[in-house]
């Protein structure tokens, strides 16, 4: 027995020095110049990816992507890089990312570059380099080259708003023409009026909204709202003064029509809807109205159910006190542990140029360039280009703050527990977030 | 040296290219083997347990964030525990944990104990059935969370037909995960489908354990069925119960995959139990200091919970 358990032993050391052994010798790393992009699962990746093999073309440099789908995107990207990992040598990071990746070094500055590569960041539209690139806000610091420009937009059923039926029935009730809305108010008439409605034989409803607990979902959604009833993250005139501009009257009302849509008009079981449930409930017939980022509306307008003729484009419509929209879209970064710095940079350099760019729109992607925003033909390029400007003109984005993550969910829980949980008032739930984005700061260190 | 059988051969090479190592370890004594057997296992216990832990316990007294390295770490001493624990939100999702453990163990204990008892009987495809019940237990609660989330769906989820035939609602007038007062009970319904299968499993095998020749005394003495199990079917198979009981107890407390699969801690935080706090802190907000802090709560309310049940299961057993 004591032989054999020797044998044994003698075994094991044999196998655990051949780990040792085996660990100092790294196989050999491949020569091939290959570079990671990360980014969400969605259209757009797919579009770069086929724009990118033209990068591969010309330098011979090979792409790989990493792309995870948007409800664990920042989980797992965030991961990545609070971890110093490689995997990704560039990153489309979400524009609320920039503040802790610029501040935690985790991406690389890239005035220099631009400098020397003779790109300006005049050449891109302003809200994307405000909104994707600097760090901090409005000043000449850069971060990321303006790549996917996106908001919130709203598609509805074209098909439906022309039937004669719906026609009469709307004027009926409301007294004017069934159409694009152009306040939030129509908006609420025109869901409300589809809510419950028979369609060709099926119960359809008013709008599909975002509603999502887990990430960032209704945070999106209720911020076209708050915006345009006034609600604003701060003072202009006192950095993180919150009192009466975050739960001033009028963004309590914001909040309150908000709900009032979620209640009166979206589909049963819409409690926890993000982009992919809203695209899944307009593709399947059931609204007629849906919010939702323009990065996806290539997709929608090419699908065979719900596209062509049968959908329209609008901007999120005006409210009592401003017309604004949520922004959405990335701008596209260097990792700083990335071991293949200079190749990403050639990739950025590449991207921004003129034609690429001019393909990269044409294959279903936004670019943010003025060259091809401000092509004459743009308008008319594409059934939603002539929103998406409009739209673009008029973005706010969330506190792109280090500590955005942590002021991200305090809104979530907020205002879910108001509008799907009917916890408390509108007016408690934002006095609450003032409280949660006072102690955040404070935490920060910040004063205000 | 050439009449020598190849096996030999090998051997004699082995031991002439290592008789130092070979005489060594023949030198050894049963004790210092057995220290060479545990020394890697008490080195990995150390290095993946012992060791984290300890750094979690001192990361909870400061102000650390894993996503700012660069940040100078503070002493805090308690100020994290302070303010967790008289933090209502925490106190909230605590609760939330609560409701799920407390009705989960239940109500899987009188299902898994009921159905163990069914099957005991030994009736005509009992494996056939046995082997059924047992299959919700053997799914990822990732899958289990997904397909419920389509089962609980209002418009085309099976789970709203079922109840619309039976009681005549419409299927689509309620939502199972969007309602603050179905959600809790919806978790609670999807756990039960997938682990009362497990209790049973338990309860079937402290059941077997009771010997037949008990029961046949039993009906010597004329013992009424009820008398039975009353007198020695729960008493016997109790050690098991309560075992099964500690086990969902525990999982159940740090209950995370499938509670975020199927509402993500809503509506608003209706469901959002304790891990999912823990989660959000730790890994969103990147608060590494406050959620070690959470977690060492969380890890001694359930250990010392733990430990006075099987104080008390250890008497159970003894009488």
């Amino acid at each position: 027995m004591k032989r054999t358990m020797k044998t044994l032993v003698v075994a094991c050391g044999a196998v655990a020095a051949a780990f040792v052994v085996g660990a100092g010798t790294t196989p050999a790393q491949a020569q091939g110049k290959t570079i990671t992009l990360c980014w969400a699962a969605w259209d757009p990746a797919n579009a770069l990816v086929e724009l990118s093999k033209d990068f591969t073309a010309k330098s011979g440099i090979g792409m790989k992507f990493e792309f995870v789908p948007w409800t664990n995107y920042a989980d797992r990207f965030l991961n990545e890089l609070n971890s110093h990992g490689s995997l990704c040598d560039l990153i489309i990071g979400d524009s609320q990312w920039i503040g802790g990746a610029a501040e935690n070094g985790q991406y690389v500055k890239l005035n220099d570059f631009f400098k020397k590569e003779g790109i300006s960041m005049d050449d891109y539209m302003p809200a994307t380099v405000v909104g994707y690139s600097e760090w901090p806000k409005n000043t000449p610091n850069y971060w990321a080259l303006p790549a996917m420009g996106d908001a919130v937009g709203w598609t509805y059923r074209k098909d439906w708003f022309a039937r004669p039926d719906v026609q009469k029935d709307f004027k009926a009730k409301y007294g004017r023409d069934i159409g694009v809305p152009k306040t939030l108010g129509e908006l609420k008439d025109i869901a409300q009026f589809f809510q419950g409605r028979e369609i060709d034989g099926k119960k359809v409803y008013g709008a599909s909204i975002y509603t999502e607990r887990g990430s960032e979902g209704i945070t999106m959604g209720v911020s076209n709202y708050l915006y345009d009833y006034g609600f604003k993250y701060d003072d202009p005139k006192k950095p993180y003064a919150m009192d009466g501009f975050v739960n001033s009257a009028s963004a309590v009302k914001g909040l309150e029509a908000y709900k009032d849509l979620y209640k009166c008009c979206t589909p049963p079981g819409a409690s926890n809807s993000y982009m992919s449930e809203g695209l899944d409930a307009f593709k399947s017939g059931q609204v007629a109205l849906q919010m939702n980022f323009f990065a996806f509306f290539p997709g929608l307008y090419k699908d065979p159910n719900v596209g062509g003729d049968k959908i329209g484009f609008f901007v999120n419509p005006a409210g009592p006190a401003a017309q604004a929209t949520q922004l959405g879209g990335q701008g596209i970064s260097v990792v700083s542990y990335s071991k293949n710095q200079a190749e990403a940079l050639q990739y950025i350099k590449w991207f921004s140029g003129g034609d690429v760019q001019k393909k990269w729109w044409a294959l279903g992607g936004y670019s943010c360039a003025k060259s091809v925003l401000n092509d004459p033909s743009f308008p008319n390029s594409a059934p939603f280009a002539k929103e998406f400007l409009q739209s673009m003109g008029m973005v706010v984005d969330f506190w792109a703050e280090p500590s955005y993550a942590q002021l991200l969910q305090a809104e979530q829980k907020r205002v879910h527990d108001y509008v799907v949980a009917d916890k408390g008032t509108a007016q408690e739930a934002l006095d609450g977030l003032v409280k949660d984005w006072k102690a955040i700061f404070k935490e920060e260190g910040k004063k205000f | 040296m050439n009449e020598l059988s190849a096996s030999s051969r090998i051997t004699y090479r082995a031991v002439m290219v290592r008789p130092g190592v070979a005489r060594r370890i023949r030198g050894l004594s049963d004790r210092t083997l057995a220290w060479l057997f545990i020394t890697p296992t008490i080195v990995l216990l150390l290095a993946i347990n012992i060791f984290p832990l300890l750094w979690t316990i001192y990361l909870s007294f400061t102000n650390y964030r894993a996503n700012r390295a660069n940040v100078p770490t503070i002493w805090l001493g308690a100020d994290w525990y302070q303010s967790i624990l008289t933090d209502p939100d925490i106190w909230a999702a605590m609760q939330v944990t609560a409701h799920f453990v407390i009705w989960t163990v239940v109500i899987e204990t009188v299902l898994g104990f009921g159905l163990a008892y069914l099957i005991d009987k030994k009736f005509r495809g009992h494996g056939m059935w046995t082997t059924i019940i047992l299959l919700p237990m053997m799914l990822s609660p990732a899958v289990v969370g997904n397909f419920w989330t389509f089962l609980y769906q209002p418009q085309i989820g099976l789970f709203n037909y079922v109840v619309a035939f039976f009681t005549g609602r419409a299927a689509s007038s309620f939502q199972m995960l969007g309602d603050v007062t179905l959600s809790p009970w919806a978790i609670v319904i999807v756990d039960t489908w997938m682990w009362t299968p497990y209790v049973m499993l338990i309860c079937l095998a402290g059941l077997r354990s009771i010997p037949d020749y008990i029961y046949e005394a039993a009906e010597v003495d004329r013992a009424s069925k009820w008398r039975q199990f009353w007198s020695i079917t729960l008493p016997m198979a109790l050690p098991f119960i309560m075992l099964a009981v500690l086990f969902r107890g525990i999982e159940n407390f740090k209950m995370f995959d499938m509670v975020n699969l199927l509402t993500g801690g809503g509506p608003g935080s209706t469901t959002e139990v304790a891990s999912i706090t823990l989660k959000r802190a730790a890994f969103e907000s990147w608060r590494t200091g406050y959620s070690s802090a959470f977690a060492i709560i969380l890890f001694v309310t359930v250990f010392g919970l733990a430990n006075i049940y099987v104080k008390a299961l250890n008497k159970v057993k003894s009488r």
